[in-house]
């Protein structure tokens, strides 16, 4: 049996379809021009600060964690959707791209796998990543424009992508498409405007433009979050349905532990722009080590009537702080109430950043109560 | 022990829009006593929300209600005047926390003087009293006094909260409305703030009514729970009964439909379909063009069986 790593690496095998290694997302602050005459340093936004994990062909990862904790910024970068200020995003493109990919110069390929970092493709060669790289919206009434028929709305990636060399084979796409969300019968949805349908039709159609170019990843960013309880299993049901049909793999962005613990192989919980704890789903939930992700859990209500008899006070103290002024060494120290009962490991929690290492096969912990000092 | 504190019978809100009349309140009957705490939840576009307007008597235009009875301690609110209500039962008696409570606050005011200013204008305090006073409350919900010369911008979302819980609870009343007083605010802001309810609930003995389409979050205060659809009350009864043996089809769909955090991963279930065009709505039981159960009989209104000592279910099968 190998021995468990002291700090995660990312695996970079031909089952790893991405792999993320160190992202930084940092967004400078504006200085004014008296800051800059007066030799102020420049202030970062670090909403991604240090990310690694990797993704495997047909799993869902659940990136979780509060509002500011990164997970949307990490599933834009996967996308290119902003700038990273550094680290590798490496994708293992399917095999028609990877020959297409041999006529490109200057991309250079990360592993013997063929995984290509996503950063080094010029823009104008990044079309066709696009095409296998997709993302789900949170708002399905933001997201669709009010001014196009559902039609036009799938029909635009066809058309970017020259997917379809005839109108009568893109309709047949499209219907085929809105059958496959369960929009039937199609002809009587082409035509509607998104105005026209519920929140869960609408997000019917999002799920549908992601899906529509045949993509092996897709990142959905808080696909369910905005409608009704009563309905969100009907769409996550479809995804799943989607994901065994299509083979999909799934990057899921989501606040909720309680709905990962139903559909995420493995989560990753982040906390200010760090992942803080991986593994595997349920046992993460289910017994949580890190203190940050201990209180995440305590603190979701459960439909429970015993509740409301009692006050459990959270195993957190105050609040986030800014990802301006990152706390130094562990960032969760200032809120961490272990802290205070172990006062012996007070010197290592402020001054040094804990390692995410591996406490169980499979399951890691960036804290210092499962980790050695080197 | 048990004194009456809120009765609401037969309750009608409709608004008179262009497109015609959205009943989205349509014959709603409960009734509260003191000190208790009752969740209404629904779907959205189920009426909670109007009805909690309707309770304190803000109903946009152009909506009205149009029938029933409001009876609090004893009277009923809906024969006062306008002025008569406002200054002697919105806030003194019945106030409300309200939905997107952190954008309620006025940017342009400190938060000691928009606390201030409720017993300014309802107890004729002086300024200088008042805010002795704000400082009080903000300790109260558990915020430093000296932040009464913040500014809104200066806090943070779960503070705003808070300080929007201090204005409800300026004037001591003895019914608190919440409407979905943590949407927007991230789990952990979200358990703290349920925590200082549960706490002001215990302490002042103030009866609450949640408003949420969050059954779990309604699971943390709530003795009685009415579950709303379509403008009515599908089932009430106390918290062991729907939580535990939930009768209408539709409670049991929306409990199956929320994934637990703990025990066997079972699938979830769904409800299918979407709620009624409450301007048009479905005759008999609203709930019947969704209803797996549905028959024949589900075409006339159904009746409210008491199914248990106050466990109320509007629905066939038990008729």
């Amino acid at each position: 049996m190998a021995e468990l790593q002291y700090t995660y690496e990312p695996q970079k095998t031909s089952e790893t379809i991405l792999y993320v290694e160190n992202l930084k997302v940092y967004f400078p602050l504006r200085r004014s021009i008296m800051d800059v005459l007066r030799g102020r340093p420049r202030l970062n936004v670090k909403a991604v600060d240090g990310v690694s994990f990797d993704v495997r062909k047909g799993e869902v990862l659940a990136l979780a964690g509060e509002s500011g904790c990164g997970k949307t910024t990490t599933g834009k970068s996967i996308l290119r959707l902003t700038p990273i200020t550094s680290g590798v995003i490496g994708y293992l493109p399917s095999k028609k791209l990877i020959e297409e990919l041999n006529s490109i110069p200057g991309v250079n390929k990360l592993t013997q796998d063929g995984h290509v970092d996503l950063n080094s493709i010029p823009e104008k060669f990044f079309k066709p990543f696009r095409a296998e790289i997709q993302m789900i919206w949170q708002d399905p009434f933001g997201s669709l424009n009010p001014r196009r028929t559902i039609y036009e709305i799938l029909e635009e990636p066809l058309d970017i992508h020259n997917v379809g060399s005839t109108r009568e084979e893109r309709y047949d796409l499209i219907a085929k498409m809105l059958e496959a969300v369960k929009l039937t019968p199609p002809e009587d949805f082409m035509y509607r405007y998104p105005h026209m349908l519920s929140g869960g039709q609408r997000q019917r159609i999002v799920i549908a433009r992601a899906l529509i170019l045949n993509p092996t990843l897709v990142v959905a960013d808080e696909p369910v979050s905005m409608l009704d309880v009563s309905i969100r299993a009907e769409i996550l049901q479809l995804m799943m349905d989607l994901k065994k049909k299509l083979g999909l793999t799934y990057v899921f962005i989501t606040h909720d532990l309680a709905l990962a613990r139903y559909i995420a192989n493995r989560i990753a919980i982040m906390y200010l722009g760090k992942i803080v704890e991986l593994g595997d789903a349920r046992r993460v939930i289910e017994t949580p080590f890190h203190p940050y992700t201990k209180a995440l859990v305590e603190a979701i209500p459960e439909p429970d009537p015993e509740r409301r008899h009692v006050i459990k006070e959270l195993p957190i103290k105050g609040e986030v702080p800014s990802p301006v002024n990152v706390p130094s060494g562990c960032r969760f120290h200032p809120r961490c109430v272990v802290l205070d009962q172990r006062p012996e490991l007070a010197e290592l929690c402020t001054k040094k950043e804990p390692p995410l290492v591996e406490v169980e096969r499979g399951r890691y912990v960036a804290c210092w109560l499962y980790a050695k000092p080197k | 022990m048990s004194e009456k504190l809120l009765e609401v019978r037969g309750l009608k809100t409709y608004f008179y829009t262009l497109k015609g009349v959205v009943k989205a309140v349509d014959g709603v009957d409960f009734e509260l006593n003191k000190g208790e705490s009752l969740g209404i939840a629904g779907e959205s576009g189920c009426g909670k929300s109007t009805l909690a307007f309707s309770i304190i008597r803000l109903v946009p235009a152009p909506g009205r209600i149009v029938d029933g009875q409001i009876s609090f301690m004893g009277k009923n609110v809906l024969d006062l005047s306008e002025e008569d209500f406002r200054r002697n039962v919105r806030w003194k008696g019945i106030s409300m926390i309200f939905q997107g409570a952190m954008n309620a606050l006025n940017p342009v005011y400190t938060i000691g003087d928009q606390i201030s200013e409720i017993m300014i204008i309802h107890r004729n305090y002086t300024k200088k009293e008042a805010l002795e006073e704000a400082k009080k409350l903000l300790e109260m919900v558990g915020i430093d006094p000296r932040r009464v010369k913040s500014y809104p911008h200066e806090l943070s979302g779960g503070m705003k909260q808070r300080v929007v819980i201090a204005m409800a609870l300026a004037l001591r009343p003895p019914l608190v409305i919440a409407d979905e007083p943590t949407t927007a605010l991230d789990v952990v802001v979200q358990a703290q703030i349920m925590n200082l309810l549960k706490k002001l609930k215990n302490e002042l003995g103030i009866s609450i009514i949640l408003i949420s389409h969050d059954l779990s979050l309604i699971a943390e205060i709530a003795d009685k729970v009415a579950i709303m659809y379509g403008g009515k009350i599908a089932e009430l009864g106390l918290s062991e009964h729907i939580y535990l043996n939930p009768k209408h089809p539709y409670t049991q769909g929306l409990l199956g439909s929320i994934p637990r955090l703990k025990g066997e991963i079972r699938d979830l279930t769904w409800i299918p379909g979407v709620p009624p065009d409450l301007s048009n709505p479905p005759p008999g039981c609203r709930f019947a063009p969704r209803c797996k159960y549905a028959s024949e009989k589900c075409n006339r209104e159904p009746p409210v069986i008491e199914i248990e000592r106050g466990h109320y279910v509007a629905c066939w099968l038990y008729a």
